[in-house]
């Protein structure tokens, strides 16, 4: 039984947390958060000159040939600081896409760049209110070329590709494309969101050449792969902002004092403090099972995921939450950090698809392995 | 990560295995699958017969108590090994139950605290189930405030002669033995003035009566001392040091990682899926998938939470604090899905005669156990001060009893 990381992942944990806290304390968070730029593009090369962009993109294409544990300790550590950098549209999506459903050529065009910084990918699903399902996507490919609108784009107005989920009259259901977001026929609308530490943006396509990467019933096995992996990566995400959240959370209650006492040591806070620490404890736990479904390929990958995913959307909203209420007035005020953890806790929360998604993937999945054991 | 065994850890599953294999009580398998949370039922074979001949098999072979050292009648097993052979007995383990406290904790603090005759004189019986033992501890007036108990124990010329009452007392209507803490010096502060001892319960003046509990079962007893006799032999440390000795009983609560608490998930999530098949369309419902997946997750959680602990111990170090939380996820989660299982038999959920209840009346039965699962071994809020104080390391609670003689403490009559 090993279910944790390895001495060397734990070392790379310890580097990149003190790279972090030097290059991305939440001053730098605020830039963004403010409006200087639409993402942090100096820690961005500095990610990818550390080999964290490309840690799990094969070496044959520029990347440093390291696994998904090794990009779950990462993206772990990039929560925590809440990086302001288009991290989960490059490397858990767009990187993810064209490894498992990306033409070797296209793999050969795009990967190299993706691992250096060099270029931004995102993916783009959503188009109105609610869950994006089969019949959301409007979005319609004819003769090479895509019409219609998708919102809300994760760093749309930043990303260099995307990859789209469209309709095609010679496909049912979804298709997956790749467009370059550079050329002509995209408009750009960038959002304002509840975290504008990260960047959104509406995409308005009208007769842009796109290039097919897997279509029809293929299509829709390398975009539910890839949001399985997507999911455990964000939940790492997820797990450190939690953890930092109530670490933040925990300092307060000691430090602060009132009516002659620490408010730690009242009860009403420190079991408060406790409820998040077992979340948060859940999500580990969830999370280390994902990571090992992720790294192993198992076939549990889509009820770990969504195991991790749930419990460490829960964990960080929930944290984030109390974290604020922990630290009382001060707490909502814009020059205390918590509102960045709240904001960003419930911007996660919705990136992939919302717990309803997510739920209905674990029950789905786990309905599926009952039949098949029963048969 | 993997889920694999280390090649000696593999081999010392097999050896467990080729034991169980031959020795284990198959005849009861059918019934130890099915139990929930009704008295275990065999058939009409008594129960405390099988469980003692179970263990007694197990002690011939030198299993019952795997971890212990041999000569108190254990195997000597590292941690680890005690956890794959927890795993291989699986449900046959619930058999064990009524030798839970003693192997749990009298035996460690027995192990840690009495002199060495008396150690090879009870250990090896107390492991083979020969000799029943239990933790004389609540009682009426402190439950959460454990080192506020008033049992006392007056030193005379030859000994201790003990008056008064204890509660909760799991297993005291079987047992042979109890460890009794008691207090020696009611003139100090509360934690000074407790002195731990082990008592035989058929000393003249103990008598145990069943406690009739809230789901009309009864798993636990009271236990009243009327100048109750005990040699100063008996004592297990110093006088004034029984809070040190308790500390050391509480803190030996059997390693239950290889096993894990049961959330009620499982039980929930099959009896919903043969409603599916009988065409109600519960995982239509929304809110059903919410609940269920929320479950699902944390039951998740807690087994793999167990697993982050097996690997501590497999690479010989020491578990983190995580499994501090079991009891505290499973016992509000069991609770959450029985009244949720109500709920969705509607009207036919009231019922709990198994002939017509819903699953056999399951989540009846699980209802109305809950409420203890959040009280016993320590309370929800007690868990909670412990992971906030020894985990977060939070600031105690300010107490006002702490420095002042135990008979001046203010209660409700004085």
């Amino acid at each position: 039984m090993n279910l944790d990381f390895s001495p060397e992942q734990q070392r790379m944990r310890e580097a990149a947390r003190r790279f972090l806290a030097e290059r991305c304390p939440p001053a730098a968070v605020r830039k963004v958060l403010e409006g200087e730029g639409r993402y942090d593009r100096e820690l961005w090369r500095e990610l990818a000159e550390l080999g964290y962009l490309g840690i799990a993109i094969p070496e044959e294409f520029g990347g440093s040939g390291g696994g998904y544990l090794e990009l779950c300790v990462i993206a772990e550590e990039l929560g925590r600081v809440l990086a302001p950098v288009p991290v989960s549209s490059s490397v858990y999506l767009a990187t993810e896409f064209l490894k498992i459903g990306g033409s070797p050529a296209q793999q050969a065009a795009y990967l190299p760049k993706l691992a250096s910084g060099a270029s931004i990918g995102t993916f783009a699903m959503a188009e109105e209110a609610g869950e994006s399902v089969a019949g959301s996507i409007h979005a319609q490919v004819a003769a090479g070329r895509l019409t219609g609108t998708k919102t809300p784009v994760p760093d749309g107005d930043t990303a260099d590709f995307a990859i789209i989920a469209a309709g095609s009259a010679n496909a049912p259901g979804p298709s997956l494309y790749l467009v370059d977001l550079r050329g002509a026929g995209v408009e750009r609308r960038p959002l304002a969101t509840i975290d504008p530490s990260r960047s959104y943006a509406e995409l308005t396509f009208s007769g842009t050449p796109v290039e097919p990467l897997a279509l029809g019933e293929n299509g829709e096995r390398v975009l539910a792969r890839v949001l399985d992996g997507a999911a455990v990566l964000m939940a790492f995400e997820q797990l450190g902002g939690a953890d930092f959240a109530l670490e933040a959370a925990c300092a307060y209650a000691k430090d602060r004092w009132a009516f002659g006492r620490p408010i730690g040591s009242n009860q009403a806070i420190k079991h408060m403090l406790a409820d998040m620490y077992v979340s948060a404890t859940l999500a580990r736990s969830n999370c280390y099972y994902g990571a090992w479904a992720l790294s192993t390929a198992a076939d549990a990958l889509g009820e770990a995921a969504a195991s991790a995913r749930i419990s460490a959307t829960q964990a960080f909203q929930h944290c984030a939450r109390n974290n604020i209420q922990v630290h009382g007035g001060s707490g909502f005020t814009w020059a205390v950090d918590c509102h960045l953890y709240y904001r960003r806790s419930n911007l996660l929360a919705l990136a992939l698809g919302g717990l309803a998604r997510w739920e209905d993937r674990l029950i789905d999945t786990l309905r599926r392995q009952r039949a098949a054991t029963e048969l | 990560m993997d889920f694999e065994d280390s090649p000696a850890e593999a081999e010392f599953r097999a050896v467990a295995r080729r034991w169980l294999d031959a020795n284990a009580p198959k005849e009861f398998e059918a019934a130890l699958r099915q139990a929930g949370f009704g008295e275990l039922n065999l058939d009409g074979i008594d129960v405390l017969t099988a469980s003692k001949s179970w263990q007694r098999r197990k002690a011939a072979a030198g299993w019952a108590c795997p971890h212990w050292p041999r000569e108190y009648g254990g195997r000597g097993l590292t941690p680890i090994q005690q956890v794959i052979w927890q795993q291989e007995e699986g449900m046959y383990a619930r058999l064990a139950t009524p030798f839970i406290v003693g192997h749990g904790m009298c035996g460690p603090t027995m192990m840690t605290h009495a002199r060495e005759e008396e150690r090879r004189r009870y250990l090896p019986p107390l492991a083979s189930g020969e000799e029943i033992w239990c933790q004389l501890f609540s009682e009426p007036g402190a439950g959460s405030d454990l080192a506020g108990i008033s049992t006392r124990a007056s030193a005379d010329a030859d000994g201790w002669i003990v008056n008064g009452q204890k509660v909760w007392t799991s297993f005291a209507h079987l047992s042979d033995f109890g460890l009794l803490l008691a207090r020696t010096d009611p003139s100090v502060p509360k934690h000074r003035g407790l002195t731990m001892f082990y008592v035989d319960m058929h000393s003249p003046g103990v008598e145990v009566r069943p406690i009739k509990q809230a789901n009309g079962q009864s798993g636990f007893n009271e236990v009243f001392f009327s100048d109750v006799r005990i040699a100063d032999r008996q004592r297990l440390g110093g006088v004034g040091e029984g809070w040190h000795v308790a500390l050391t009983t509480l803190m030996n609560e059997r390693l239950a990682i290889g096993s894990g608490m049961t959330t009620g998930f499982e039980a929930i999530f099959n009896w919903c899926c043969s409603l599916a098949r009988s065409g109600a369309p519960v995982f239509d419902d929304r809110a059903v998938r919410t609940r269920l997946a929320t479950w699902a997750a944390r039951s998740s959680g807690l087994k793999y939470t167990a697993s982050r602990a097996i690997t501590a111990l497999s690479r010989g170090t020491t578990p983190g604090p995580e499994n501090s939380i079991g009891k505290l996820v499973a016992g509000s989660t069991m609770q959450e899905i029985a009244e949720f299982a109500l709920g969705l038999a509607g009207p036919l959920g009231v019922v709990s005669d198994p002939r017509s209840a819903v699953d056999g009346g399951r989540f009846q039965a699980m209802l109305l156990r809950a409420p203890a699962t959040r009280l016993e071994g320590g309370t929800d809020e007690i868990l909670r001060n412990i992971i906030s104080e020894r985990v977060l390391g939070l600031p105690p609670d300010i107490r006002v009893d702490k420095d002042i003689p135990f008979n001046r403490i203010p209660s409700r009559s004085n």
